[in-house]
């Protein structure tokens, strides 16, 4: 089975997020930056089927030199090829990482494509859909669990309040969701092992994508109105804390 | 140039989501603004009868697709009925709720129609010739104020983040015959938590973080029921494997925007914070004075939540009895 993982790497959620002086993006100083944690479930996912079927797994990423840290994490943790498109500085939005990805994609005949269900930096829960759209192909989002027979994909998938279980004609893309698998640590022989595998770089003015002009723009970033330090209820006894808490729930929050 | 707008819908069970009516009233809003008629889409199957209801928050027309291969709201029809009315009512603007089912029709829509998309938006407006949205960025942590380029364009709105304003509109009926020739998922099964209140819906929630010390969410789940509210968890709790994943509130769990979130026990993590930020009013229970959630909360009380939590309950049942 041929597989694709896309991946992007993003600041890890642990960051603490600043503003940059012209307001419309963040300062990347100092950021810890990672694989997608939605992307690591994909590669563990598609490595999982590998061992299953057999066949290779190639991730892609759109992103500059530095994401070539999340290729070789990927590669470690045992993807057999790298793609880089290298975006020459181009401003991208989401539907335009999609047709550049769908473009190299097309490129390959693969029978199953994996991502994360959404990027924790844009949080645009879009690029996969759309290259599946693109291609063509169907798509299952926000799995937790998946098998293949005969040619189709059977996926859980969750919904609001609930799960649907769902089945597609292979090609298909599925993103992920927490709870399909733990993805696992790269090994010391998987990181050696890495060093010699491919990392094949595009420049995006060679693939013959032209995403053309961002119909997405920040115009602006600001941090959200932040909560300060909250009153503490004081009391004699936990019925005390409790009868004073729901008093001042009623009057001053009337939230009760 | 088209200046409509169209809100579309969803159903489920035979009932409008009430994210339905907050997008019809968004919708509404922007149609002041740009000058063109409010359109609800309504997809489904057997939903002629509730069609009219969208006209209750302002639809000027609804379009409807009634087809069979739509009852069971998957993506792959809905996009496709999307896809069409979309062609028969041209408009400006589509506003669509982001649950489950909407950010998959947005996206894929924003690909087939090569439209500009902004995904889980709190606010929007029409600003001339574009649409500017508030989306936020890296988790919450970020506001952003993005500007679509293009017609038609697409905003997905976050469940409560707008209001569903009553308002009367004309809500012409126009049936509209959609083909799904190109359907491409089957539905095996279905498994709905009954009973059990949606977190990214509810008006109150009621979360056991780490202080918890096991799966026992008893006194929690009390305290939510007496409160008409949702149960969920901290990142603590779901990978000490006490409670399961769709409880998660967080950054990598669910964003949620009650009036009232309660966090027992939570100590308060950045990616914590980023899922329950835009609740109204934070309270905060826990034995630790020092527990960052205490300096991100609009109320606290220092205490064993074992004992605080059943004294809240009881308080409530009083206010109620």
């Amino acid at each position: 089975m041929e597989i694709a993982v896309l991946l992007k790497q993003v600041p890890a959620t642990e960051s603490m997020i600043e503003i940059s002086d012209d307001g419309t993006a963040i300062k990347t100083e100092g950021i810890n930056w990672v694989m997608n944690p939605y992307d690591e479930m994909a590669v563990e996912e598609a490595l999982q089927i590998r061992a299953d079927t057999g066949g290779t797994v190639t991730v892609f990423s759109l992103g500059p030199e530095k994401a070539v840290e999340a290729l070789r994490t990927a590669l470690a943790m045992g993807a057999d090829t790298a793609v880089r498109i290298d975006p020459e500085g181009k401003p991208l939005d989401g539907l335009a990482t999609a047709k550049v990805l769908a473009g190299e994609l097309k490129k390959g005949t693969f029978d199953l494509i994996v991502g994360g269900h959404r990027a924790v930096d844009d949080d645009n829960f879009q690029v996969g859909p759309a290259v599946a759209e693109l291609m063509g192909i169907p798509h299952i989002s926000m799995v937790i669990k998946q098998d293949m027979a005969d040619g189709k994909i059977r996926c859980t998938r969750t919904i609001d309040g609930g799960t649907l279980v769902l089945e597609a004609t292979l090609p298909a893309l599925i993103t992920t969701q927490r709870g399909l698998n733990e993805p696992r640590y790269a090994s010391l022989p998987g990181i050696m092992k890495a060093k010699k595998k491919p990392i094949d770089t595009r420049l995006l003015s060679e693939t013959g994508t032209d995403p053309g002009e961002p119909k997405v723009k920040t115009l602006a970033m600001r941090l959200p109105p932040q909560r300060k330090g909250g009153r503490i209820v004081e009391g004699e006894s936990a019925g005390d804390k409790a009868a004073a808490l729901v008093k001042a729930l009623r009057e001053e929050a009337k939230v009760l | 140039m088209s200046q409509g707008i169209l809100a579309i819908t969803e159903l489920v069970d035979g009932a409008f989501k009430h994210i339905s009516f907050e997008v019809i009233s968004t919708g509404k809003r922007l149609a002041q603004t740009t000058g063109g008629p409010l359109i609800a889409a309504v997809m489904g199957a057997g939903v002629d009868a509730m069609a009219s209801q969208t006209a209750e928050y302002g639809a000027d027309r609804i379009l409807v697709a009634d087809h069979e291969g739509l009852k069971d709201g998957l993506a792959d029809a809905c996009i496709q009925a999307a896809a069409q009315l979309v062609k028969t009512s041209d408009p400006a603007v589509v506003v669509i709720g982001a649950t489950a089912l909407g950010k998959d029709v947005a996206a894929r829509l924003s690909a087939r129609l090569n439209a500009p998309l902004a995904m889980d938006c709190v606010d929007v407006r029409a600003d001339g010739d574009r649409i500017v949205a508030t989306r936020p960025m890296y988790g919450g942590k970020v506001l952003a104020e993005v500007s679509l380029n293009g017609s038609p364009a697409i905003v997905a709105m976050r469940p409560r983040a707008m209001e569903a304003v009553a308002a009367q509109g004309a809500g012409e009926v126009e049936k509209v015959a959609v083909s799904l020739d190109g359907t491409t998922l089957r539905l095996v099964e279905k498994h709905m938590e009954t009973g059990k209140i949606e977190l990214t819906e509810a008006d109150v929630v009621v979360t056991g973080g780490r202080g918890m010390g096991g799966d026992d969410f008893a006194v929690v789940e009390a305290l939510a029921k007496a409160l008409g509210g949702a149960v969920g968890a901290s990142r603590s709790a779901v990978d000490e494997g006490w409670r399961p994943v769709s409880d998660q509130v967080g950054q990598t769990g669910k964003v949620v925007a009650p009036n009232l979130y309660i966090a027992c026990g939570v100590s308060g993590a950045i990616q914590h914070l980023a899922g329950m930020a835009s609740s109204r009013v934070v309270v905060a229970i826990n034995k630790d004075p020092e527990a960052p959630i205490f300096s991100k909360c609009d109320f606290g009380i220092v205490g064993d939540l074992f004992e605080i939590v059943p004294a809240l309950t009881a308080e409530i049942e009083k206010l109620k009895g």
